[in-house]
C-alpha cells in the first residue's frame, strides 16, 4: 500500500497515557456506531448531512467545467424543442399569408424548423453522452476512495463492520447516486431556467398576476419543506434496511454450509423475512411521502392556475385587463409549473443519494486506529532486529492482555511462542506487524518505532500467515503471486516446490492456471494453508511472523514445510506461534507465556532440561506421538 | 437434474416478462387500476388548456360586453375540477401501484432466498456471493421501479402514440402518411436498439456482480492483504475492474444517447418536412388551416412520448436483463432435491452408517477419462465404510486425500454420484434432506459463526420445540465438554453476540464453539472434520477426555490429522487416493498399514520418498513407540 493520500492527522498519534485505549485516541465520525440507526439528534444530523454534501460537491468539483458544457447541451435542447410551437405559429401568421407568390418565407421557417430538430436530436444526445461520462467519473472516483479506504482502515474497524455493510456501501448506496447523476442533476437547471425566465416574463407583463404566481409558490416552499424534513428521515431509514438486507444475506451465503446442516433454512427465512419487511416498509414509506409530495406539487399548480383564471378574468371584465394580456398570463402561468414534476423528481433523486451519502461519508471519515507516518523513518534494508519496550495492550475496552512486556528478538532469530489460549501470543503477532498499534510502550524493527515505518517497507519486511489462508478468486499462481506480484512463473513454481505445494498444483485440471473458484479448483483446508506458505515464501520478508500457520496440515506435509521453512528461516527473524510442539523444534529460541507475560524463555533444550512449564507440555506431546 | 441454461437469452422479451406471471398475477388488479387513474391523470391534464381556449374566446371575448359573469365562473369551477381531478388521480395512481410494486419485490426476494437455501453446496461453490447479491438487491430493485414507473410509462406511451398517429392519419391525409412513414425508420432503430442494448444491459449487470464480489473479497480477505501490503495492487486490480464497469456503462449511454437523437430528430424532421408540405397545401388552397393547426396540435401531444419512448425503453430492457438474471438462479433445479416420497426414520435411530461403492465427483468436475481406472476428477470411488453404531472412527488420509468430501457425503451436503450412503440401511436420499440432518451433526473445518448470541450460536442445530430448561442444560454441557468456558468470561456471557457483527473470536475459541453445536445437536451421528486442529495442547487434551465420554453412544467420523485427534477413536479408516485401503485400531494399523505410519507417524525420519507417490511404502519402517 502506497502511503494514502488522504492522511489527515497533522502529528502522529501521541503516545497514549497508559490505560488509554486506542479506541479513545481515535477520531471517529459523529454518528460512528449509530451507522445503523435513522432518528439522529438535530445537530449530529445536520451535521451528517452537511458532511454527505461536501462529499458530493468535493466529488463534483473537478467536474464543473464538463457540467456545465451538459448544462449548456441541455438548454439547448430544450430550446430548441420550445422552438417547434413557435415556428409553426409563425408560418401559420407569416409564411401562410404570403403563399403562393412568396415562398421564401415558408423555405425560412421551415429551414429554421428543420434546423432546430436537428440541433434538439443533437444536442439531447450529446447530453445524455456527457451526463454518463460525469456520472461514471464520479462513482469510478468514489468507488476507488471506499475501496481504499476500506483497505487503509485498521484490523480493529473491521473486526465491528461487517463486510455486509461495506458491500452495501460500494453497491446500493453507490447506485443511489448514480441514478441522481444519471437521472437528471444537470437537466433540473433548464427546468429552472424555464421557471425563472417564465417568472420574469409573467412579472413584466402583469405584476398583478406575478403577484398571484408568487402566492402560489409559499405552499409550494412549504410543501417542499415537508418532503424535505420527512424524506430525509425516511431514506436513511431505507439505506439502513437495505444494509441489513445486504449483511443478512451475505452472512447466511457465506454460512450456507452450517445452515444447512444444522437445518436452520427456516429460521434464516424467517430473520431475513423480517428485515424484508422492514425494507418493505420503508419504502412503501417513501412512496407514501412521494405520493403527496408530487400531486401536492401538482395541485398547487393547478390551484395557481384557477387563481389566474379567475383573479384574469374578472379583471378582464371589468376592463383592467385585455384579453390578449390574460391568454398571456395564463400560458405563462402554465407554463411555470411544467417543469416541477421533473423538478420534484430530481429532488426526490437528491435525498435519495444524499442518504446514501450520509452512510458512504461516514465510512470514508473513519481514521485508522493504526496511523501511516508523517515523515516516516529511512528504511532500505531492514535487518530484522525486534524489540518490544514495556509494550501495553487490551483488546477496545476489554480487559488487558499484555500489561508491559519487554522482549527482544535478535535478527536471524527464530522464537516460537508458547501458551494457551489468551496468553498473549497472537496478540503479539499482531503487534509486531503492526496489525494494531500497542496502547503503551513501543514495539521497534532495527530500532524504528514501527509507527515512524512507512506501511510499504514495513510490508515488504515483515509478512505475518495465518492460519484463515484465504483464497481469492483467480487462479493458484495468481493466489501464490499476491506474495510477490512481480514474480515470474518460475518463481511462484519455486516457491510451490519449496513448501511441497508443486504436487497437488500440478494435479489440479489446469495445473497453476486452475482458477480456485471453478471446475475442479477445490483445494482442502491444508492445500489452502500450503498455499498461504508458498506466498510467505515468495514474499521473501526479512521477519516472519507464523500464526498457526500449519494447524490444518497432515503431518507429511507440515514436516515437507519444516523442511523448507529451515532453509528459509536461516537468516531471517521469524516468530512462530503453533500448538504442535513439532514446529518449535525448529526455533532457536522458546518463550512461554501467561497472562501476557514472559514466564520461560531459552533454547528449546535449556528449557527441556530445565523441568518447567515447557518441559511438561512438551513431555506430554512426546507421549501423544506415535 | 435438468440442465441448466442460460435462463431467458433465447426468449423475447414478452416471453422473458411472462414468467414473472405468478409473482405480478395477484397485483394485476391494482396495476390495471393504476393504469386507469394515469390515464384519466393524463385526460384531465389535457382538458385544461381547452377550458382555457374556451373561456377565452368564449365568455371573454365575445361576451365580454355582456359582462357574462356566469361563464367566466363556469370556467374557473371547470379548471379547478380538472385540476383537483388530475391531482387526485396522480395521487391515486401512486398508491395504487405502491403496494403491488414492493410486494412483487418483497415476494420474489423471498422466493430467491429460500431458492438458494435449498440449494447444494456445489452451487454455492460455483457462484461467487457478489452475483447472487447484485441480483437479489440490484435486480429486483430495478425491478420495483420498473413495475412502479416504467410498465405504467410504456403502456401509456404506447397507446399514445398509437392513437395519436392513427388520428393524424385519418384527419390529416397526406401529412398523416408523411408522419407514418416518418415512423418507419423509428420502428427499425428502436429495434436495432433494443438488440444491442439488451447485451450491454447485460454485460453491465453482470460486472456489477462480479465488481461486488471482489469487495466481499476483499473483505472478507482484508487479514491476507494486510498481512503482505497488498491493499495498493488489490486497489489497482479493483480500479481496473470498475474501469471495464464504468467503459460498458459509458456504452451504454452511448447507445441510448443515440437513439434519444434518433427519437426526437426523426419525427420533429418529418413535423418539419410536415410543415413545409402543410403550409404548402393549405397556401395553395388544398387544406384549411383549422385543419393544419389540428395536425399540429395532435403531433405536440405525440411527439412528448415518443421522446420519452427511449428512457422508459432502455427502462424496459434492463428490467429484462433483471428478470433473466434472476430466472437464471430460480430455474437451477436443485441437484440434491429431496424425494417424492420420502422414507422417514424414527425419532430414535441407531446410528448406524455405511458406505457401499461410493463414488463422488464434483459436478463441475473435468469429465471423466475412460481408459483409466480412476476417473478423472474423481474424488472417491469404490468407497465401502461402515460405521457401526456407537463407534467412533477416525478418518486418515494425506491432505486433498477426499476425506472432507467424503464426511460431507452423510449429512447430503454433497450427493454420491455412485454408490450409497445408508443411515440405518436407508439411502440418505431416499430421506429428506432435513430429515438426514436431525440425525447427522457436523463440525466443519472452517467454523462459521453467526452474528447471533453464543448461545444461539451454540443451540444452532437444538430443535425449537425442546424447553428451555432442556437447551440450557444442553448449552452448558456441550460447552463444557468443548471446553469453550472462555464464554462465560465474555461481557454478557453466552447472551455476548459474537460473530461479524459482534465480539471477534480467536481461531481456536471459534473451533471450539463450531464443537460445541454439534455436540449441543444431539444427533445419532457426528460428523468433525479435524475438531481439534486449532487448539493448544492443554485444551485439546481436556477436550480429549471429555469428548471421548459423549461420543460413548454416538456414531462418529472425525477427520483427524494427528495422533491426539486419533485417540478419540476406536478404530481407523485410511483413505488413500479416493478409496478406504485400511481399517482397524490405530496400533494395528500402525504396524500394518506404511501409508498409515506415513500419514500420522511423527517420529518418521524418511520422507524424502513423498514426491514419489509409488514407493510411499518405502517410508516409515523405523516405527518408534514412544
Amino acid at each position: 500500500m502506497t502511503a494514502p493520500t488522504t492522511t489527515t492527522e497533522t502529528t502522529p498519534e501521541p503516545g497514549p497515557e497508559p490505560g488509554s485505549t486506542p479506541e479513545t485516541a481515535r477520531r471517529r465520525p459523529l454518528d460512528a456506531g449509530r451507522d445503523d440507526e435513522t432518528r439522529l439528534d438535530r445537530s449530529t444530523s445536520r451535521a451528517v448531512r452537511a458532511r454527505s454534501l461536501a462529499l458530493l460537491r468535493e466529488l463534483l468539483r473537478p467536474h464543473a467545467r464538463t457540467l456545465a458544457w451538459a448544462a449548456v447541451l441541455v438548454t439547448a435542447s430544450t430550446a430548441a424543442q420550445v422552438a417547434g410551437p413557435w415556428l409553426v405559429s409563425l408560418a401559420i401568421d407569416r409564411a401562410l399569408p404570403a403563399l403562393p407568390d412568396d415562398v421564401v418565407p415558408l423555405a425560412v421557417i421551415g429551414g429554421a424548423y428543420l434546423l432546430a430538430a436537428v440541433v434538439a436530436g443533437l444536442t439531447i444526445g450529446a447530453y445524455r453522452r456527457v451526463a454518463a461520462r460525469v456520472a461514471q467519473d464520479v462513482l469510478l472516483e468514489l468507488r476507488r476512495r471506499v475501496f481504499r479506504q476500506t483497505q487503509r482502515l485498521s484490523l480493529e474497524f473491521h473486526e465491528s463492520y461487517t463486510s455486509g455493510r461495506i458491500i452495501s456501501r460500494q453497491t446500493s448506496d453507490l447506485e443511489a447516486l448514480r441514478e441522481l447523476l444519471d437521472g437528471g442533476l444537470v437537466g433540473v437547471i433548464s427546468s429552472l431556467l424555464v421557471m425563472l425566465f417564465t417568472a420574469v416574463a409573467l412579472t413584466l407583463q402583469d405584476p398583478v398576476s406575478g403577484a398571484v404566481l408568487a402566492v402560489g409558490l409559499v405552499p409550494a416552499w412549504l410543501l417542499v419543506r415537508w418532503f424535505q424534513r420527512h424524506s430525509q428521515l425516511a431514506y436513511r431509514e431505507q439505506r439502513t434496511w437495505s444494509a441489513r438486507l445486504i449483511v443478512k444475506f451475505v452472512e447466511t451465503m457465506t454460512g450456507i454450509r452450517a445452515v444447512a446442516a444444522f437445518n436452520r433454512q427456516a429460521t434464516t427465512e424467517r430473520d431475513y423475512d423480517g428485515i424484508g419487511e422492514s425494507y418493505r416498509d420503508a419504502n412503501l414509506r417513501i412512496f407514501g411521502i412521494n405520493g403527496r409530495f408530487h400531486p401536492g406539487l401538482l395541485l398547487i399548480g393547478n390551484l395557481t392556475v384557477t387563481a389566474a383564471l379567475a383573479v384574469g378574468g374578472w379583471r378582464a371584465l371589468t376592463g383592467s385587463l385585455a384579453v390578449g394580456v390574460l391568454v398571456a398570463v395564463l400560458l405563462y402561468v402554465k407554463r411555470f409549473f411544467q417543469p416541477i414534476q421533473q423538478i420534484g423528481m430530481f429532488y426526490n433523486g437528491f435525498q435519495s443519494a444524499a442518504a446514501a451519502l450520509e452512510k458512504v461519508s461516514g465510512l470514508l471519515a473513519e481514521e485508522p486506529t493504526v496511523v501511516e507516518p508523517e515523515r516516516p523513518a529511512a528504511f532500505t534494508r531492514a535487518r530484522g532486529e525486534l524489540r518490544l519496550e514495556h509494550v501495553r495492550f487490551g483488546y477496545g475496552d476489554g480487559p488487558v492482555v499484555l500489561p508491559g512486556l519487554d522482549l527482544t528478538i535478535p535478527a536471524g532469530q527464530t522464537v516460537a511462542l508458547v501458551g494457551t489460549t489468551g496468553a498473549g501470543k497472537s496478540t503479539i503477532a499482531k503487534l509486531v506487524t503492526r496489525f494494531y498499534d500497542p496502547s503503551g510502550g513501543r514495539v521497534l524493527l532495527d530500532g524504528h518505532d514501527l509507527r515512524d515505518v512507512a506501511s510499504p517497507d514495513l510490508r515488504r519486511h515483515v509478512v505475518m500467515v495465518t492460519q484463515e489462508a484465504y483464497l481469492f478468486s483467480g487462479s493458484v499462481a495468481e493466489n501464490i503471486a499476491l506474495g510477490r506480484p512481480d514474480a515470474t512463473p518460475g518463481e511462484i513454481e519455486a516457491a510451490a516446490r519449496a513448501v511441497g505445494a508443486h504436487e497437488f498444483v500440478t494435479a489440479l485440471p489446469d495445473g497453476y492456471d486452475t482458477d480456485v473458484n471453478k471446475r475442479g479448483g477445490r483445494v482442502s483446508a491444508g492445500q489452502r494453508q500450503l498455499l498461504s506458505f508458498a506466498r510467505a515464501f515468495l514474499a521473501d520478508p526479512t521477519v516472519l511472523v507464523l500464526d498457526e500457520a500449519s494447524s490444518s496440515l497432515d503431518l507429511p506435509s507440515e514436516r515437507l514445510v519444516q523442511r523448507g521453512l529451515a532453509t528459509l528461516l536461516a537468516d531471517r527473524t521469524a516468530i512462530i506461534i503453533a500448538h504442535r510442539l513439532s514446529t518449535v523444534e525448529i526455533a532457536d529460541r522458546v518463550l512461554v507465556l501467561e497472562h501476557g507475560e514472559v514466564i520461560e524463555d531459552g533454547t528449546p533444550a535449556e528449557l527441556i532440561a530445565g523441568g518447567g512449564r515447557f518441559a511438561g507440555l512438551h513431555a506430554a506431546w512426546r507421549e501423544s506421538l506415535v | 437434474m435438468h440442465p441448466t441454461y442460460p435462463a431467458g437469452s433465447s426468449l423475447s422479451t414478452f416471453a422473458s416478462f411472462r414468467r414473472l406471471g405468478p409473482y405480478v398475477r395477484p397485483a394485476i388488479p391494482r396495476l390495471a387500476g393504476g393504469l386507469l387513474s394515469a390515464l384519466g391523470a393524463s385526460l384531465a391534464a389535457l382538458a385544461i388548456p381547452h377550458v382555457l381556449q374556451y373561456v377565452v374566446d368564449g365568455p371573454l371575448t365575445e361576451g365580454l360586453a355582456a359582462r357574462d359573469w356566469a361563464g367566466l365562473a363556469w370556467s374557473v369551477a371547470l379548471v379547478l375540477a380538472f385540476g383537483l381531478a388530475e391531482a387526485g388521480l396522480v395521487a391515486l395512481r401512486r398508491t395504487l401501484v405502491m403496494f403491488p410494486g414492493t410486494r412483487v419485490e418483497h415476494t420474489m426476494r423471498m422466493a430467491m432466498f429460500r431458492h438458494l437455501q435449498d440449494l447444494p453446496a456445489a452451487f454455492h461453490d460455483r457462484w461467487p456471493g457478489g452475483q447472487l447479491l447484485s441480483r437479489i438487491m440490484g435486480d429486483l430493485g430495478l425491478l420495483r421501479r420498473w413495475l412502479i414507473f416504467g410498465l405504467l410509462q410504456v403502456v401509456l406511451n404506447v397507446c399514445t402514440i398509437a392513437v395519436g398517429v392513427a388520428v393524424l392519419v385519418v384527419t390529416a391525409g397526406w401529412l398523416g402518411l408523411v408522419y407514418l412513414a416518418g415512423a418507419i425508420p423509428v420502428v427499425v432503430i428502436v429495434f436495432r436498439f433494443s438488440r444491442r442494448y439488451r447485451v450491454i444491459s447485460r454485460l453491465s449487470q453482470d460486472q456489477s456482480g462480479d465488481l461486488a464480489n471482489t469487495v466481499e473479497e476483499s473483505v472478507h480477505g482484508i487479514r491476507v492483504l494486510k498481512a503482505f501490503g497488498r491493499g495498493h495492487d488489490a486497489l489497482s486490480s479493483f480500479t481496473g475492474q470498475a474501469d471495464r464497469l464504468r467503459r460498458t456503462e459509458l456504452r451504454k449511454a452511448s447507445v441510448d444517447a443515440g437513439l434519444m437523437t434518433s427519437l426526437t430528430l426523426i419525427p420533429e424532421v418529418t413535423l418539419g418536412a410536415c410543415l413545409i408540405l402543410g403550409v404548402w397545401l393549405a397556401g395553395t388552397g388544398q387544406m384549411t388551416v383549422g385543419d393544419l393547426v389540428l395536425f399540429f396540435a395532435t403531433a405536440a401531444v405525440v411527439s412528448g412520448p415518443v421522446a420519452d419512448l427511449g428512457m422508459s425503453l432502455s427502462m424496459t430492457l434492463n428490467a429484462r436483463t433483471a428478470v433473466d438474471r434472476y430466472f437464471e438462479v430460480m430455474e437451477t433445479v436443485p441437484a440434491l432435491a429431496d424425494p417424492e416420497r420420502p422414507v422417514t426414520l424414527p425419532a430414535e435411530i441407531t446410528g448406524e452408517v455405511r458406505l457401499r461403492n461410493v463414488t463422488f465427483t464434483y459436478p463441475d468436475a473435468v469429465l471423466p477419462d475412460d481408459d483409466d481406472a480412476r476417473p478423472r476428477g474423481a474424488i472417491l470411488h469404490g468407497v465401502d465404510l461402515d460405521l457401526p453404531p456407537g463407534t467412533t472412527t477416525a478418518l486418515v488420509g494425506l491432505t486433498g486425500s477426499g476425506k472432507s468430501s467424503l464426511a460431507m457425503l452423510v449429512p447430503r451436503i454433497y450427493d454420491v454420484t455412485g454408490g450409497q450412503v445408508l443411515l440405518d440401511g436407508v439411502d440418505v436420499r431416499d430421506l429428506t434432506r432435513a430429515d438426514v440432518r436431525r440425525h447427522v451433526a457436523v463440525a466443519f473445518e472452517d467454523p462459521t459463526l453467526f452474528s447471533a448470541s453464543v448461545a444461539e450460536n451454540v443451540l444452532l442445530g437444538v430443535p425449537d420445540d425442546v424447553p428451555a430448561a432442556e437447551r440450557d442444560r444442553r448449552l452448558h454441557e456441550a460447552l463444557e465438554v468443548a471446553q469453550a468456558g472462555f464464554v462465560h468470561d465474555l461481557p454478557d456471557g453466552t447472551g455476548t453476540r459474537i460473530g461479524e457483527e459482534g465480539l471477534s473470536l480467536s481461531g481456536g475459541q471459534r473451533q471450539r464453539l463450531a464443537l460445541a453445536r454439534a455436540i449441543a445437536a444431539r444427533p445419532a451421528v457426528l460428523v468433525l472434520d479435524d475438531p481439534l486442529s486449532a487448539l493448544d495442547v492443554t485444551t485439546e487434551e481436556a477436550v480429549t477426555a471429555r469428548l471421548a465420554e459423549v461420543l460413548a453412544t454416538t456414531t462418529t467420523l472425525v477427520i483427524a490429522h494427528r495422533p491426539s485427534t486419533v485417540a478419540l477413536a476406536d478404530r481407523v479408516a485410511v483413505l488413500e487416493d479416493g478409496r478406504i485401503t485400511a481399517v482397524g485400531p490405530h496400533a494395528e494399523l500402525l504396524a500394518t498399514s506404511a501409508h498409515y505410519r506415513h500419514v500420522i507417524s511423527s517420529l518418521e525420519e524418511d520422507y524424502e520418498t513423498h514426491e514419489h507417490p509409488g514407493s510411499r511404502q518405502a517410508a516409515g519402517d523405523q516405527e518408534v513407540s514412544a
